[in-house]
């Protein structure tokens, strides 16, 4: 069941009393938050029936095309910024012609899943949060429980799927812009001939990156949906609970992001 | 039909429910009444099991509902059919659809007789024309009439109705209560209203039962039910001048 009661303890004594109660909400609800993730891989089965189809093209739609327009941007001046950044430095040595290089793999390895991470958990999270805070607080969740539709399979399988799916595809395509921008900038500003940055931005690059890139949006994705639909969820106390879902959930995406890409990092590359 | 026995709640560190005994027999309609924060709604959510009493047991028949779960609580839910006190539409689906979702999601009727069903409930709140509207394009009283149209279409059993009237105007209000009795005198169903609004309980109600700090202080019918003496109920009748002759009439 989602739908939970109000759960009422009796004051925190002290500062250790406070802490131990911030420690085991933390732990509960990244345990409950788990569970419902389980549960909406379990729901998964349904994945190709009508509705859920229909669903998760709409997911796809609302989370990640309309995300194309500032990814863009922001894909576009990350790459731009590298390529300056590293450039100036490596002219001091006369080994500007390798910023190719260094575009391709940052954004590859890094940059790109992180910006469209953290621009998914601004944008899509945080209106998923909202969604299904408000459904919480307006007895919509409870409505659907009651007429034997489980929310999970109804509203967090859909925005699963769409994100897991979407959020790789958009790493990818901020990592193009990105060097693309790279590329731009290299022949305006550093005078690195078109050729010779592309030629030096596919040589130096693995497989590897492309695969562990792709591996670290996708869990970004996963993160994202679990982290906003359990937030949404646990929202209580009307708008203002709605408010606190949506902050919380940016916040907690944003430091998941973080510590999931090092551990990937380190996993991949240690 | 429901049977509650000895059940107690505690919110918020409070008490809300105090050993409540309750007995909801199959047809009838029962009306809670009392007070804001006395446990209506709390009741009402032990029924469909959204609330796990702390102590005590909820029955549905020969079923205790109260410690159901998965399939079983599911096939003990689609035997209820619950008008939430918003109303509880999903905000993106047009009021047929919404009507119609629980019956396109159990995947047992054809598109055809889904279609048909929903605009004879939908006819049966005075909704059809309105069926391709959102909810947001409709008034306060139209929602409560869509949300009915939703609880009752896939034909239950048992019926809870929580504030139905609350935040309605009195035209409005009058149109729900006629809805409640047609619901019952046509369905047949067994209704269970939690309300505060003491000239539709009287109205609708089969039996009255006042909740006042967690107990059930008085339970008669609607004749014995204003004639009652005790303090309690007669503060609540009088508050909303009704006297021991009917209502309105101070």
């Amino acid at each position: 069941m989602i739908t939970r009661e109000p759960r009422y303890q009796l004051p925190a004594r002290g500062p250790a009393g406070h802490l131990g109660r911030h420690m085991l909400a933390l732990v509960g609800n990244s345990g409950r938050a788990v569970i419902m993730l389980g549960e909406a891989i379990w729901c998964l089965r349904y994945v190709f029936t009508r509705r859920s189809r229909q669903a998760i093209v709409t997911q796809m739609y609302v989370g990640g095309i309309k995300s194309l327009g500032v990814i863009t941007v922001v894909a576009a001046f990350t790459g731009m910024i590298l390529a300056l950044q590293t450039g100036l430095e490596m002219r001091r040595f006369g080994q500007e012609v390798y910023i190719g290089a260094a575009v391709m793999v940052s954004m590859l390895r890094e940059m790109g899943p992180f910006m469209t991470g953290l621009i998914l958990a601004a944008s899509v999270g945080a209106a998923i949060a909202a969604q299904m805070g408000t459904m919480t607080v307006s007895e919509e969740i409870a409505a659907l429980e009651v007429m034997s539709i489980n929310p999970v399979r109804f509203l967090v399988m859909p925005r699963l799927v769409a994100l897991a799916v979407m959020t790789p595809l958009l790493s990818f395509y901020s990592c193009i812009l990105g060097v693309i921008g790279g590329g731009v900038v290299g022949l305006t500003q550093l005078g690195v001939p078109w050729g010779a940055y592309v030629d030096n931005a596919t040589r130096f690059v693995e497989n590897k990156d492309l695969y562990v890139g792709m591996l670290k949006a996708f869990l970004f994705g996963i993160l994202i949906v679990t982290i906003a639909c359990h937030q949404g969820f646990s929202a209580t106390q009307g708008a203002v609970g709605v408010g606190n879902a949506t902050r919380r959930t940016v916040i907690v995406c944003f430091l998941s992001i973080l510590i999931c890409g090092y551990i990937v990092t380190r996993v991949f590359y240690v | 039909m429901i049977r509650m026995e000895g059940v107690r709640k505690w919110l918020g560190g409070k008490l809300v429910l105090d050993g409540i005994d309750l007995e909801i027999r199959r047809g009838e309609t029962l009306v809670i009444v009392g007070p804001s924060g006395t446990g209506k709604s709390v009741t009402l959510r032990h029924m469909v099991r959204l609330m796990t009493p702390d102590d005590g047991r909820v029955w549905i028949e020969n079923e205790v509902v109260s410690e159901a779960h998965g399939t079983a609580l599911e096939r003990l839910r689609r035997r209820f059919g619950v008008l939430f006190q918003s109303g509880a539409l999903l905000e993106w689906l047009t009021v047929g659809e919404n009507v119609a979702l629980r019956l396109r999601e159990e995947g047992r009727l054809t598109e055809a007789e889904i279609e048909r069903r929903v605009m004879e409930k939908l006819d049966l709140v005075g909704l059809g024309p309105d069926c391709n509207k959102f909810p947001s394009e409709i008034s306060g009283g139209m929602r409560k009439r869509a949300a009915l149209a939703r609880a009752i279409v896939h034909q239950p059993e048992i019926i809870l109705y929580d504030e139905p009237t609350s935040g309605l105007d009195p035209v409005s209000s009058r149109t729900i209560d006629a809805l409640i009795k047609t619901m019952n005198r046509e369905l047949g169903v067994t209704s269970v209203v939690v309300t505060h609004d003491l000239h539709s309980a009287l109205s609708i109600g089969n039996r009255i039962a006042m909740l006042f700090n967690g107990h059930i202080v008085a339970m008669a019918g609607p004749d014995d039910f204003i004639r009652s003496e005790q303090p309690v109920v007669r503060q609540f009748l009088e508050a909303q001048f009704i006297t021991r002759k009917g209502a309105w009439e101070h």
